[in-house]
């Protein structure tokens, strides 16, 4: 019996990490219909910042490095909330009511990201803000002509190879007289490590076993998170202008909802979220390039199973997934079908993490046979809901 | 009466395609090899042979997202079903009483039950093209049939994908988990498959399989069949309305789908020394959707060519400069999805040659000059569109 709740516990917080990272990708399906494939490439920029704050941190010593950790939230959600935005703004934006191209996007956009976390170097960041500089002050300032339109092709061909070309040139040019200290990468390829604070390691002891102060840290932030999320969807006016684009884009246009805007709101929201989720699974392993990868499936299937309709959709599902994971995954189940030697060859066939994935995605396309849509779906009276 | 006309007026094109088709297959079964070894770039023979066992996976996704609008991300499972099929049945190539090599690494003494059949090499061939349809078809049957869609499916699919990859990763005492199987040290026909020999007679069967999957292809887009699919596409809730039932078609394009995978698996396997749970990584089944949508989607020309010049493109830019390749390939991503929505041979077809045209200073043909110069509605066309 300690062994099931054992598991239960194991998989709740596994489940916690799980909703965090789920929350943000659930809230941004609902409204717009879009899957961010970006989400997990979000989180790992969560993860590094929480890395870059905690190195600003170390210098400072004791008292202070403590209290890294919440700076650090603060600032992985900032971090990601922007380039949610700028992702919103520069792509997404143009893709309205084509969700497969939109996917297919926002994988281009998570490579990117990728290599970038892979070859970030001073001279790549001095090359790329010269050429933001260059093109973009350039079609702004050319924006104001009147026959902006007719030569906008012409503008763009001449312009975006030569802001490439000077960009180019003199990141180079800086790299070869400063050498090293400007052409090293940042991170390089290989994972980093978050230490954990003081106060967040060792455990709890709970009769005979113990459990993590980060799991207990992460459950808590999980709550937070969703209690936080509830408020703002619930309370307030900008809450209020989301639930009601997600239930009905054209009719909340009609009554002078800046849709728009609500989009843009929203998928900040929702990457800043990531951010967070990405500050809390450094705590729990190494942080690398590809740590996004690990989890995107993993959510995606929290919002097929949870539906969009509800908040609750995703926490139940989460836990669920994650529990189901835990109990099939360490054949928690084994001891009690024993006597059936049949069920317990089958138990212990799937006891293992990846063999427990198998099983679950089983159960998850045995589960949609009953509900299409989820748990909790969106209600409604059109075709194509 | 009205039908003989049409038949008239559909066989001279019909004509043209086909001599097209051959003097292409031609080209790339005799000249192409020959150039490419003149060159002194031999090993490209090789890479081109698989890219064209690429390419009929390309025409598969082709049919299912450019035709019917399903987005598969997860055809890489397919793809190294095939493999495996034809892989398992190369390694059967021992001795009587002998095992492949790996399993006495694990100390297996018998044979698994499901590897006996693959002691035959038509139960193999078969198996390459009728076990991913089978999977193929049970998928996509238990979520169709609940009118799951859009990225919904793509989701699942991949979700597929990655179990499947768990579950041949694990799997060591049944299929050697992570390091799959080699083939080009294993025996076919008494000649070793990596030998010269065999891999120009894979390359001829590649574009031989190539034509054949373009024929099946253009037969399934062309007809009736080919029409509900389109409509499928566009409006999927009105197709349903007017008396057909969409989940059987569907079903049916997946399977085929996954079928042309299954064979460009075998190919792609065969001259490539072997298959590995590799295959079935995320972000190569994604790779396989921007073949074709570089290309043009529902456009069949453009599914071939669009594998082919991806794939050059990565070799070449991977070898040259490693580390832009991500760049590159994101930024490709990008824009095909933003500024050519089409593909590239949906921008010939469609507005191709008036931009071209424009760029070099040709005014192009306007119905209402003054209407479409007026730069007021210009910038209503540009700004709001819905």
């Amino acid at each position: 019996m300690t062994a099931l709740l054992n598991g239960l516990f194991d998989g709740i917080s596994i489940g916690s990490v799980l909703l965090l990272a789920a929350l943000g990708l659930a809230i941004v399906f609902g409204l717009m219909g879009v899957i961010n494939m970006a989400h997990g490439e979000l989180m790992m920029m969560g993860a590094y910042t929480t890395f870059v704050v905690q190195n600003i941190f170390k210098p400072l010593g004791a008292p202070w490095f403590g209290l890294y950790i919440i700076v650090a939230l603060v600032a992985a959600f900032f971090v990601t909330a922007i380039m949610g935005l700028i992702l919103e703004r520069g792509v997404i934006r143009y893709l309205y009511g084509r969700p497969l191209e939109t996917l297919l996007a926002t994988w281009g956009v998570s490579l990117i990201l990728q290599q970038f976390v892979r070859s970030v170097s001073w001279m790549l960041v001095i090359g790329l803000s010269l050429f933001c500089v260059l093109f973009f002050g350039t079609m702004t300032l050319l924006a104001r002509r009147r026959n902006f339109q007719r030569i906008r092709n012409w503008v763009l061909v001449i312009l975006l190879p030569l802001s490439t070309g000077i960009a180019w040139n003199v990141a180079t040019w800086v790299g070869g007289i400063y050498k090293l200290p400007v052409t090293q990468p940042w991170f390089g390829a290989q994972n980093v490590d978050v230490t954990a604070p003081g106060w967040l390691r060792g455990g709890l002891k709970l009769g005979a076993s113990q459990v993590p102060y980060t799991r207990l840290f992460i459950l808590g932030l999980t709550i937070v998170c969703i209690l936080g999320v509830y408020t703002f969807l619930h309370r307030s006016a900008w809450g209020l202008r989301i639930r009601a684009v997600t239930q009905n884009r054209e009719m909340s246009a009609c009554l002078g909802i800046p849709t728009q805007t609500v989009d843009a709101l929203t998928f900040a929201i929702g990457s800043g979220l990531a951010g967070i989720a990405g500050c809390a699974v450094s705590f729990l392993g190494s942080v690398g390039p590809n740590t996004g990868q690990n989890y995107i499936v993993d959510t995606f299937m929290v919002v097929v199973v949870g539906g969009v309709g509800k908040l609750v959709g995703s926490i139940v599902a989460a836990l669920a997934i994650g529990i189901a994971n835990y109990i099939i995954g360490t054949n928690a189940l084994g001891p009690f079908v024993a006597s059936v030697p049949f069920l317990a060859d089958f138990f212990a066939f799937f006891a293992n993490a990846s063999m427990a994935k198998v099983m679950v995605f089983a159960l998850i396309i045995s589960f949609l046979q009953f509900k299409p849509a989820g748990m909790f779906p969106q209600k409604g009276r059109t075709v194509d809901a | 009466m009205l039908r003989a006309i049409k038949g008239q007026i559909q066989k001279r094109p019909r004509l043209f395609e086909g001599i097209g088709v051959v003097a292409i297959a031609l080209l790339i079964l005799f000249a192409a090899p020959a150039i490419l070894t003149a060159m002194g770039q031999e090993f490209r023979v090789n890479m081109l042979g698989r890219f064209l066992a690429l390419a009929i996976v390309a025409l598969g996704i082709d049919l299912i997202w450019g035709y019917t609008g399903i987005l598969s991300l997860g055809h890489g499972l397919f793809f190294t079903l095939g493999g495996y099929a034809l892989a398992m049945h190369l390694k059967l190539q021992l001795p009587e009483g002998e095992l492949p090599e790996f399993f006495t690494l694990y100390g297996v003494k018998e044979l698994p039950w499901f590897w006996k059949p693959f002691h035959s090499f038509p139960f193999s061939l078969a198996a390459t093209i009728f076990v991913p349809m089978l999977i193929a078809a049970l998928l996509g049957y238990l979520v169709f049939r609940n009118r799951i869609r859009g990225v919904y499916f793509s989701i699942l699919t991949q979700a597929a994908l990655i179990v499947f990859f768990n579950f041949f990763n694990s799997q060591q005492k049944l299929i050697n988990g992570t390091n799959g199987l080699k083939t080009d040290t294993a025996k076919i026909f008494d000649v070793y498959v990596g030998s010269d020999d065999v891999q120009r007679i894979l390359y001829i069967l590649s574009v031989v399989f190539l034509i054949l999957a373009y024929c099946l292809s253009r037969w399934l887009t062309s007809g009736r069949l080919g029409r509900l699919l389109i409509a499928i596409r566009d409006d999927e809730s009105r197709v349903r309305f007017s008396g057909y039932d969409p989940t059987g078609f569907k079903v049916l394009v997946f399977a085929v789908s996954a079928g042309l995978a299954g064979i460009a698996g075998a190919l792609y396997a065969a001259q490539s020394g072997g298959i590995s749970p590799k295959t079935m990584d995320i972000a190569f089944s994604i790779e396989m959707v921007i073949w074709v949508a570089v290309g043009g989607r529902a456009s069949l020309v453009g599914a071939i060519l669009g594998a082919i010049l991806v794939n050059f493109s990565k070799s070449i830019l991977s070898e040259q400069f490693p580390q832009v390749w991500l760049f590159f390939l994101g930024g490709l991503f990008l824009t095909v999805v933003t500024v050519l929505p089409d593909g590239f041979v949906g921008w010939l077809r469609t507005q191709g040659v008036d931009q071209v045209r424009s760029l070099l200073g040709r005014r192009r043909l306007l119905t209402y000059p003054s209407l479409a110069e007026d730069p007021e509605v210009e910038y209503e066309r540009q700004n709001l569109r819905n």
